[in-house]
């Protein structure tokens, strides 16, 4: 923090010295960055991989940025509580990773508009707001080709946390990829209203066995499901970190978060004085969204194609939501080949044609 | 959707398994709270039973042995309590979230090596039903016994409503009252343990997720009766697991109200059994939280 307000101090001198307004910030020697968990660091799920980012930038920017984070942090009132304890000790960039932390993240940069604040998934946006994401709903496409081939009931479990348009877009792309290689297969679909409840998530689990899935998916934070799928002989996938130690022979495939790279170009864009408010939403492509490796369960032709679909998607030859697709009540919403936007997708709100789930009031 | 596709004696055994570790949590903050104590800790005491109990079911290859070092640690965990709250006579509300932190750190640290490895599996009676949940309720039966039966029940409960005369009487107040936070933290760590070793079957930070909050509210919801924190736990864990089901089966019930409900019907029953009458119509001990200093 010394080093900081010197640094600006020198610099304002300096600008004045020369006569000169200089708007653009300042080159930093060393920086703060503070991230902020919904759940513990040791989930091995959600809050590990923005862990992992956070080592990563501290191995990549080495004695140039000084990192601290608080974990389980509620989202809610908590949230504003600890981003301004965070802005107070002299946090320069502040991560906030999850959705739930949009309007305290907001709330908050308002009242520290010379620290950065990152917030992931979340759609709101001010000069010292940034906001990212990653494109999972193209690993759900790829997991959902391997579940439809994959399931001898027909019947996808699905785990899911909140009904948030990044939850919804999940659980469409996965029924449709899965509904194109199995015209048969159904998803029973559980909201748990939690993010990390490892009781409450295996229990969901359980029930979703009970009532014949034999292979599931989640939308929530702990390798729970991944524990009980290998314990009741079934199939489920890694989410956002690879689980494969917790469902060794369960395990198919998984889809990995990835913000290493996206935090350390961050970290360094405030380290340079070049931070500005973006939104990113990356995906396979570039790398934030990652297929773990391929169960030997899998065969190998469902492999390949999992595999050539996750390379399209790369390449931009195939989108997981290209029409024709119709809403669960049946109306039109993607004509014959037409492909979803962005906006449309970053605000998704309903299932569509064949998922007999009604979503949650 | 179908509700025949419920099987009944399924779901039955997944809403005994589901309170399982909330009637041990509960039952010993019960007991707790009966001589006088309020233990916010059962959280802390909870996971570091569940990391405690994995790891001695790791190391030894048996639940069993699991289970008692879970015992044992819950119960050291509120013996450090014991100390802070009735030697040193701390606050113990600040004393017990303390605990609380403490625990959640302490068996993150522990529980390091421990994730992604496997537990030995734990025997089980019939599905999810293991040897824990009939322990759990032999628990309540007991507890009830000893506690409306049992002479050193009576004056453990003396010691509750009122540590000066029972202190006058000759009882040896804080340590009647330390051999119940023991007792408590025996049975908080137990059921962590059943989180851990059971019902999950895995070590994740955190795991407990607020299920030592929930005994604590299950204690008042029962207004410190054990029948009741069997009733309590029930219907906690029941309408869990029956939303649940219900969605797997397809019917769209608000999820969100089905997780509120059981908080709600706290709320509801402290309301109507405190309405119009005094503490002790309520069931809550005269003396809980109260400290007691027989030198003062």
């Amino acid at each position: 923090m010394n080093i900081t307000r010197r640094t600006l101090m020198a610099g304002t001198a300096a600008a004045l010295a020369l006569g000169a307004a200089r708007v653009r910030a300042q080159a930093k020697q060393k920086i703060k960055a503070a991230f902020m968990y919904v759940g513990p660091v040791g989930d091995f799920g959600w809050s590990y991989q923005h862990d992992q980012g956070r080592k990563a930038v501290e191995a990549a920017l080495g004695e140039r940025v000084e990192t601290s984070y608080v974990e389980s942090v509620p989202e809610g009132p908590d949230a504003e509580r600890v981003l301004t304890q965070m802005a107070r000790s002299g946090a320069d960039l502040i991560f906030a990773t999850s959705f739930g932390y949009m309007d305290q993240v907001i709330k908050v940069a308002r009242q520290f508009p010379n620290v950065k604040f990152e917030h992931a998934t979340g759609y709101k946006r001010a000069p010292n707001v940034s906001t990212y994401s990653a494109r999972f709903y193209e690993g759900r496409h790829v997991i959902g080709l391997i579940a439809g081939h994959m399931t001898r009931t027909n019947t996808i479990g699905y785990i899911a946390s909140f009904r948030i348009p990044e939850v919804v877009r999940g659980i469409n792309a996965a029924f449709l990829a899965a509904r194109s290689v199995n015209p048969k297969v159904q998803f029973k679909i559980v909201w748990v209203s939690t993010w990390f409840d490892p009781a409450k998530e295996a229990d969901a689990a359980n029930a979703l066995i009970e009532q014949g899935c034999d292979v599931l998916m989640q939308h929530t934070d702990s390798p729970a499901a991944m524990t009980i799928a290998e314990e009741k002989g079934i199939y489920a996938f890694g989410q956002a970190s690879d689980m494969r130690e917790f469902g060794p022979n369960a395990r198919l495939s998984s889809i990995i978060d990835n913000w290493n790279p996206y935090y350390i170009a961050r970290a360094k864009a405030v380290l340079d004085g070049t931070w500005e408010s973006t939104d990113t939403w990356g995906g396979i492509a570039s790398g934030m969204t990652e297929i773990g490796g391929f169960s030997d369960r899998v065969p190998f032709e469902v492999r390949k194609q999992a595999m050539d679909a996750a390379i399209a998607i790369a390449a931009g030859r195939l989108h997981p939501f290209t029409g024709p697709i119709r809403k669960q009540d049946g109306s039109p919403w993607l004509a014959p080949g037409e492909t979803a936007d962005d906006a449309t997708l970053l605000g998704m709100d309903f299932y569509v044609e064949g998922i007999t789930d009604s979503l949650p009031r | 959707m179908d509700l025949a596709a419920l099987d009944p004696l399924l779901l039955l055994a997944s809403l005994l398994a589901a309170a399982t570790p909330l009637i041990w949590a509960a039952m010993g903050e019960l007991v707790v709270e009966r001589s006088g104590v309020l233990n916010l800790g059962v959280e802390g005491m909870m996971i570091i039973g569940a990391i405690a109990g994995f790891a001695a079911a790791v190391a030894t290859a048996s639940p069993a042995l699991g289970f008692l070092a879970a015992a044992a640690a819950g119960a050291a965990l509120a013996l450090l309590f014991g100390l802070l709250t009735q030697i040193l006579l701390a606050n113990q509300v600040a004393t017990g979230l303390a605990l609380t932190m403490f625990g959640l750190g302490l068996a993150a640290l522990i529980g390091q090596p421990y994730s992604g490895i496997k537990p030995p599996p734990a025997t089980r009676l019939a599905g999810q039903i293991d040897v824990m949940v009939p322990l759990g309720l032999a628990l309540a039966g007991a507890v009830w016994w000893f506690l409306a039966r049992s002479r050193p029940g009576l004056i453990l409960r003396a010691v509750g409503e009122n540590h000066d005369a029972a202190h006058a009487l000759g009882y040896p107040v804080v340590a009647i009252r330390l051999a119940a936070i023991a007792f408590g933290g025996a049975c908080a760590g137990l059921g962590g343990a059943h989180l851990s070793l059971v019902r999950v079957p895995q070590w994740t930070e955190g795991m407990t997720a607020g299920a030592g909050w929930i005994a604590l509210a299950i204690v008042v919801f029962a207004s410190w009766r054990p029948a009741r924190v069997v009733l309590g736990a029930w219907l906690f864990g029941g309408v869990t697991i029956l939303q649940l089901n219900l969605q797997a089966l397809g019917l769209g019930i608000g999820s969100a109200w089905m997780s509120m409900a059981p908080y709600l019907m706290t709320i509801l029953v402290l309301v109507l059994i405190s309405a119009g009458r005094s503490r002790a119509a309520l069931g809550a001990p005269a003396c809980l939280g109260r400290v007691f200093d027989a030198s003062g």
